[in-house]
């Protein structure tokens, strides 16, 4: 019943989405400015993590094959791989969860408990399709964007983890990099991206901009906010997993 | 002008509003006073539309808001100006930016003709060489100032002020009720004000509306309200032995 009344209530904000700007300029701005908090402002957080995984990802399956037959290039594979495949988009869309996500939470929870919605809504302005739009097509350029550094910064951190753990050469990780290259997987990637994207910035809005009561809720939405996002992005990557592979 | 017919509304069974008329002129303040708690601001909302009665309507010079489409809304709200009574400046913008704000959203007006505007809107509210620093930055007062500035920078028909001297010290209080009271005759606008503060209410009491458990409990001006014999009132009005005394002096000398 209760989530029932929230899919609808999400619905409708999305719906609330399709208008005409006032101000096309307005809408505009806004919009450079949440490129600049969502994508500029996350990426060395993001490019350190993918970097690491990119690296431990590297030096433990070097050190498993070690013990087998199989080719040392096949690390450079796997790791370009379950980078683009299931790292860059998945890790970087819970990271955003937890620093984009919780930020927009409590942006909106604020804006709405000071009354700051109230007053573009006095104004005449379309509260929903001003503060949510432009978070939206932010997220959805900037996030994408994100991914695929993230994927091509891991594969860097394998490269160098790789080489300095003995196991492997440049050379080989290179070409077990360069074989095999899936273009669908990159597509996948970028669905993932996509979607992921879409999910943290729509439900993070969902919960600040209808947040009620006092400074203690708002810490609430916005840890809902991150818990509610991270859930249905792992959902979402089975799903889409399960679509396309 | 804006008349109330008959506004009622109940928040999940409990009704906060049973059913409130009233009519609102240009060119004077209207108080509406009442306990904490008694609806003031649920009744201010329900007039601009940020919450939608359960029954009864609102009519902006004779025409019925809740019945109006969106369009029609989004006009009725270019005419409005409120201030919050936690002002709602948004809080990433500079002063200036944040009078702009309808300027940007609602004109085609090169840059200097609105900055000219805010300009000429910040010195009406006595606020002058703030206009980069944030919200922030600033005190309650100057906060105020500029949820004024804001709420008639696009010249509006209709203002409507909740607790505009809530947080503020007795003399910062008198001067921002100066302020809307000097701009309601100047833009000859039909200004609606919530407030428990009894300075505001001798003051500027064209017009009294008293709410008292969702009913209009009594309705009047400054003068008649020292002359009042409803009990609800009274307490409300005269609970300090100052304001009794007030009275008591001010009913004798009128008996003279
Ligand atoms: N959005 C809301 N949902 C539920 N109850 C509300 C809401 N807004 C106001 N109320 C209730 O309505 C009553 C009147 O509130 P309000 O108009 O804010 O009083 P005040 O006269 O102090 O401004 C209070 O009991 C409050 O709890
Ligand atoms: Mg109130």
């Amino acid at each position: 019943m209760d989530s029932l009344y929230h899919i609808g209530k999400y619905m409708m904000m999305l719906k609330g989405l399709f208008v005409r700007p006032e101000r096309k300029t307005m809408y505009w701005k806004e919009t450079l400015r949440q490129m600049y908090q969502i994508g500029i402002d996350s990426m060395i957080i993001v490019f350190i993590i993918a970097f690491f995984i990119g690296a431990v990802s590297a030096v433990q399956f070097a050190y498993n094959l070690a013990q087998t037959i199989t080719p040392m290039s096949y690390v450079g594979y796997i790791v370009k791989e379950s980078m683009i495949l299931e790292f860059a988009p998945t890790i970087t869309a819970l990271i955003l969860a937890g620093k984009v996500g919780s930020n927009i939470a409590s942006e909106l929870g604020t804006m709405r408990l000071t009354e700051q919605i109230d007053a573009l809504e006095i104004m005449g302005v379309n509260s929903i399709a001003y503060l949510v739009g432009p978070k939206l097509v932010a997220a959805l350029t900037m996030i994408p964007l994100l991914v695929v550094f993230a994927a091509v910064i891991g594969i860097g951190g394998g490269y160098l983890a790789g080489i300095s753990s003995g196991y492997l050469s440049g050379i080989e990780y290179i070409q077990g990099v360069q074989s095999l290259f899936l273009a669908k997987n990159v597509v996948i990637m970028m669905i993932k991206a996509i979607v992921f994207s879409f999910i943290i910035v729509s439900i993070s809005c969902y919960k600040g901009y209808y947040a009620r009561g006092g400074a203690l809720e708002i810490g609430k939405a916005s840890t809902q906010a991150v818990v509610l996002s991270c859930i249905l992005v792992l959902i979402a990557d089975y799903i889409v997993a399960w679509l396309v592979l | 002008m804006i008349e109330l017919k008959d506004i009622q509304k109940s928040f999940d069974g409990a009704k906060v509003l049973k059913g409130v008329s009233s009519v609102f002129h240009p060119g004077q303040i209207s108080l509406i006073i009442g306990k904490s708690g008694s609806g003031k601001s649920v009744l201010l909302k329900c007039m601009v539309g940020l919450l939608c009665p359960d029954n009864g309507s609102v009519l902006f010079n004779g025409e019925d808001f809740i019945a109006m489409n969106t369009k029609e809304k989004k006009n009725i709200h270019r005419s409005l100006g409120m201030l919050f009574q936690g002002n709602a400046l948004f809080d990433s913008q500079t002063v200036e930016e944040n009078v702009r704000f309808p300027l940007d959203m609602f004109t085609r007006l090169p840059l200097d003709e609105k900055r000219d505007r805010v300009n000429e809107v910040l010195k009406r509210v006595n606020l002058v060489n703030s206009n980069h620093k944030l919200p922030s930055e600033i005190s309650g007062g100057m906060q105020k100032r500029v949820g004024i500035a804001r709420a008639i920078v696009m010249t509006p028909k209709y203002l409507f002020c909740d607790e505009p001297n809530s947080g503020l010290d007795p003399q910062t209080s008198i001067v921002i009720d100066e302020l809307i009271k000097d701009i309601t005759e100047e833009y000859k606008m039909t200004t609606i004000v919530n407030t428990h503060d009894m300075n505001t209410v001798i003051a500027n009491g064209d017009k009294i509306l008293f709410l008292h458990q969702g009913q209009k409990h009594w309705e009047g001006n400054k003068d008649s309200l020292f002359e009042t014999n409803n009990k609800e009132l009274m307490d409300f009005i005269f609970a300090s032995d100052f304001l009794r005394e007030a009275r008591a002096y001010r009913l004798g000398k009128t008996k003279k």
